[in-house]
């Protein structure tokens, strides 16, 4: 057996060895927390990668790792990436924030990008999307289509994202309506399209007549679609699956800024960052408004547009949580770090957080 | 064309090593032309799939903290399986020993002392244990099989965990993301070589791997472990108790899973978070098998599927072999290995006037 | 009334799934054979549905290759377990790992893409009935056919002499051979049937269910039917209560949350297998009925003397 080995181990380094090495490229590379086949989060990175290799063509290399599990084999994987020779490493979901750290500093001349966290270091970024921005947009839509008044809402997991999610759709739609209600649905995973029908199907039965999710998959939309209302993409745009029922749909859009900062590195100017992009930043995009009257998207349209220009800020006061107490007054706007960690629900949402 | 076996009159000790070379040669033989039809270069993929991370030894650790868990589970399982207790819920004792065990460091993380990581490992293996030994209560109770009420019961503890870290145990430091307080020093698990991420969970693999091992051979109670599994019946004859036996497997499996559970939070992990396992209880299943559930057997089971891993990893990030091709060839390697174990006891005729084919 | 027979229906569509996988490997396990592969096989009947339907534009033909799929996954597990007689436990857990990858493999380019829906069969009459109208008679054609197959399964396993003949392989494999009864090719057979119905319960997942293809969809309900054989102690009627007790009270713990009633949803999630776990308890006190259809050659392997 282990001649075998040998003889096979012989065979192929000289394989290996004949395999020209692709000097001089800059290697990037990726770690994506589910399947690039989830048609959500990881999917759209994903879509960042390419953008990353049209934009410079033979000047980089790119590799990634997919359904890397957030738990004991972030580190070896991220590791792994950098002793490969990687120049510029993402890691794209927030359960590879320590991971990313040790590696980080044990690799000095390597760099990093993670997503959604927020701790950094000299060679380590952070970088996410402010989502939000799009939520509140797309709760005035759902506050003037809504006739029963009530939103149904698919979520994920109690995270602080999630949750800041709720709050902007919330205040979005009762800046049209202050009637306007949510009821949420947690199905404890990002992950599963089965549930996340059941889900709409309920929200739908109890009385919601537009859904809105913060899980991956169309599955909600397509519920949406059959049972006449009208719903949100999530992630990417959706409207092939619910071209009746599709109003827009929030799109996570990491192109731009994945290719600035490999731009960045290709002329030395990387540095550790912290970005918190929005519409202004183009890291969070709305699809085509479709099947709205068009004095809704118009104002869909200038809301977006107030909020990318600095004008209108989703949590600007006055803004009162669930209990009835003020979380900030008239004319201020809530600061980074509570919005960062935020974990409770305004005003109007019939749920309650798990604390 | 027909397959005919024929029980060998003993197990063939030629065999016993042939056996696994001929699966590795099929594997090879296989991949090769599943990753040249792919487009790849296939003894390329070969190279980087199997010999590559034998050859540095930053791989050869992580190969290690890899296979540490999965062989702690492992034989653990291989005592239920024995005695014929189908406990398939090693991945929910697992994550409730680390639960346990982390009590010290996230609840009372002031207290830092030498005591701390010993205790800790203690804690989960109570937490593994008793976890354990719900199923086995209500098997013995009421009936109740432990294929179902085990394997419901992991979904029951994953979902504890999740609640713990992103409700009462959280970080208050962590802007309340999903995660613990990080855990001080004196609660990490040391580590084997200075800096290194091979802690000291694989010495506790090594050691479960000896105790288990003489446990089987050299104890009455393995001896009453095989009997009762083989055929309770002369086992009840003999004055053995069938219900202590599945209560005692179903312990000391879980006792494993929970020391695993807890040394990889405390190791290559570093505080709770919500996923602290890639699967881990289920993965330790097949290598309970593929070890024939014999400890030492699991021990190089252990290994070769955590090589099987790394591999798909390499693949993917210096080949960009996809990892559902790297999921379906591992699957393949399996089907190859428990299909060769056949030749160890039986000779393979090949009845037929038609043309032969390879096994 | 309304929302009780909107809840109706859901749960019908939460558990015909489970019940369809469950069916299959309850025969199988019947004839002596545990293929824990239930996960890997039904994934591999979603793909092919999927992409099948998709392609051609007909449901049906995608229905046929869902089960084509998970037929095929089974004969290799066959082929291992009972021809080669290779571990039978590590064999079907091998078995969903080749599924998952195999399936994100052949629904790779699929990803993104609408299916196509297996439209409702409605029952013209009796849909009109109230509450229960919709629920049970306007459903698709598969949900029907989990009812035609579980009343089938139940005359089959314990009416007909087929049946009688792998319950006999299941309970005393040497005996049976013995008989002269092709040990084997019952067993094939068997394990040819789960994978049949594995693959039909993942079609159900991709045709009807969500009419999509994203990897791993199946998201662990191969490994609830292998439980919920159990639960019905290897008997096809008590199947029903298992699958509808589990969709149930899936589907009842997300109208808890819509309503709002504050109890934290992992809790909630956590239902479902805590309700099986306790009901199993329940019916286990009667140790006489799990103790006569408990297949006593489960597991084993058995090779022919000549």
């Amino acid at each position: 057996m282990r001649k075998l080995f040998a003889a096979a181990a012989a065979l192929a380094l000289g394989l290996a060895a004949g395999a020209a090495q692709a000097a001089d490229k800059v290697k990037i590379g990726f770690v994506y927390v589910g399947p690039i086949g989830d048609h959500g989060w990881s999917y759209q990175h994903d879509h960042g990668r390419l953008a990353i290799e049209k934009a410079f063509g033979d000047k980089v290399e790119t590799s990634y790792v997919e359904n890397v599990s957030e738990g004991p084999d972030a580190e070896r994987v991220i590791e792994k990436l950098a002793r490969s020779g990687n120049d510029l490493i993402f890691t794209t979901s927030f359960g590879f924030m320590n991971p990313t750290l040790k590696v980080a500093k044990r690799y000095p001349k390597v760099k990093f990008e993670h997503a959604t966290g927020y701790k950094r270091s000299k060679n380590v970024s952070t970088y996410a999307a402010r989502f939000y921005e799009g939520r509140y947009v797309i709760g005035q839509i759902a506050a003037k289509m809504s006739k029963t008044k009530t939103v149904g809402y698919i979520a994920s997991f109690p995270i602080p994202e999630v949750v800041r999610g709720i709050n902007a759709f919330l205040l979005g739609a009762q800046s049209i309506d202050p009637d306007m209600k949510i009821k949420v649905i947690w199905v404890n995973s990002w992950f599963d399209p089965g549930k996340e029908a059941d889900a709409a199907k309920a929200l739908i039965d109890q009385g919601a007549d537009i859904i809105t999710q913060h899980t991956d998959s169309p599955a909600a939309l397509q519920v949406a679609e059959e049972r006449g209302v009208f719903a949100f993409g999530q992630a990417s745009d959706m409207i092939k699956f619910g071209p009746k029922s599709q109003l827009t749909a929030i799109v996570d859009d990491w192109s731009e800024y994945y290719v600035n900062r490999v731009q960045a590195l290709l002329d030395g100017k990387w540095e550790s960052t912290d970005t918190w992009g929005g519409f202004a930043e183009k890291m969070v995009v709305m699809a085509p408004y479709t099947n709205i009257p068009a004095d809704v998207a118009d104002m869909a349209k200038k809301t977006a547009a107030a909020i990318e220009s600095g004008e209108l800020h989703p949590f600007k006061g006055p803004i009162f949580k669930q209990d009835g107490s003020q979380a900030i007054k008239e004319g201020e706007i809530l600061d980074a770090g509570t919005l960062l960690g935020m974990n409770w629900y305004v005003k109007g949402v019939d749920d309650k957080l798990p604390q | 064309m027909q397959i005919e076996l024929q029980k060998r009159a003993l197990p063939s000790s030629l065999m016993t090593w042939l056996s696994p070379a001929l699966a590795i040669t099929l594997t090879v033989l296989t991949g090769a032309l599943m990753f040249g039809m792919l487009g790849f270069n296939p003894a390329q993929a070969l190279y980087v799939y199997f010999i590559a991370p034998l050859l540095d030894s930053w791989s050869l650790q992580e190969l290690v903290v890899k296979a540490a868990p999965l062989v702690l589970i492992g034989v653990g399982l291989s005592i239920c399986y024995r005695s014929n207790n189908w406990n398939i819920g090693a991945e929910g004792q697992f994550t409730m020993g680390a639960i346990l065990g982390s009590i010290l460091p996230v609840v009372f993380y002031q207290w830092e002392s030498p005591l701390t990581f010993p205790l800790m490992v203690a804690l989960g293996a109570l937490g593994g244990a008793l976890f354990g030994a719900i199923p086995a209560l209500l098997k013995n109770k009421f009936g109740a099989n432990e294929i179902l009420t085990s394997l419901m019961l992991t979904y029951v503890a994953l979902l504890t965990l999740d609640y713990l870290v992103r409700g009462p145990w959280k970080n208050p430091e962590g802007f309340n993301f999903p995660e613990s307080r990080l855990f001080s020093d004196a609660a990490l698990a040391p580590s084997l070589i200075a800096d290194s991420r091979m802690h000291i969970g694989a010495l506790f693999a090594v050691i479960a791997v000896i105790a288990i091992f003489i446990l089987f051979s050299r104890t009455l109670k393995g001896f009453e472990i095989r009997v009762l599994g083989a055929t309770p019946r002369a086992g009840n004859f003999a004055g053995f108790s069938k219900e202590r036996m599945i209560l005692f497997a179903f312990m000391t499996s879980g006792a494993l899973a929970g020391i695993a559970g807890i040394i990889e939070v405390a190791g290559p992990i570093g505080q709770l978070t919500p996923t602290i396992s890639p699967g881990y209880g289920f993965t330790a299943i097949i290598v309970a098998f593929l070890g024939r559930l014999n400890p030492i057997g699991i021990l190089f089971a252990g290994l070769l599927l955590a090589l099987s891993y790394l591999g798909g990893e390499a693949a993917q990030i210096e080949l960009g072999i996809s990892e559902k091709t790297s999921k379906a060839f591992q699957g393949i390697l399996l089907f190859y290995i428990l299909a060769c174990d056949t030749l160890i006891h039986y000779h393979v005729k090949f009845v037929s006037s038609k043309k032969k084919e390879a096994v | 009334m309304e929302i009780l027979e909107a809840i109706l229906i859901t749960i019908v569509t939460a558990s015909t799934p489970l019940l369809l996988a469950a069916l299959g490997e309850l025969v199988v396990e019947r004839s002596g054979v545990l293929n824990l592969g239930v996960e890997g096989m039904m994934i591999m009947g979603a793909v092919c549905a999927f992409a099948v339907s998709l392609t051609t534009g007909n449901p049906y033909l995608g229905l046929v290759a869902g089960m084509l799929g998970g037929v095929v996954m089974s004969i290799l597990f066959g082929f291992l377990t009972l021809t080669l007689v290779s571990n039978q436990v590590a064999t079907g857990l091998a078995l969903t790992l080749l599924g998952l990858g195999l399936s994100g493999m052949v629904g790779e380019g699929f990803v993104g893409t609408p299916g196509v829906k297996l439209a409702p069969l409605p029952i013209p009459g009796l849909v009109e009935l109230p509450v229960i109208g919709r629920a049970l008679f306007g459903q698709d054609p598969l949900f029907y056919l989990s009812v035609v197959l579980t009343i089938g399964t139940t005359w089959f396993l314990f009416k007909s002499r087929a049946g009688l003949i792998v319950r006999a392989v299941g309970e005393n494999h040497g005996s049976a051979h013995a008989l002269g009864y092709s040990v084997i090719k019952v067993r094939y057979l068997a394990v040819m049937f789960g994978g049949l119905c594995a693959g039909l319960a993942g079609a159900y997942l991709s045709l009807v269910y969500t009419s999509l293809w994203i990897e791993n969809m199946t998201a662990g309900r191969g490994w609830i039917a292998l439980a919920l054989v159990v639960f019905a102690s290897w008997l096809p009627k008590r199947l029903i209560i298992g699958a509808y007790l589990f969709g149930t009270v899936s589907i009842l713990q997300f109208h808890a949350q819509g309503a709002g009633i504050g109890i934290p949803s992992q809790l909630l999630s956590a239902l479902p297998y805590l309700a099986t776990i306790l009901a199993l308890v329940f019916i286990s006190r009667n140790r006489a009925v799990a103790r006569a259809n408990t297949p006593a050659c489960l597991g084993l392997a058995f090779v022919p003397d000549r």
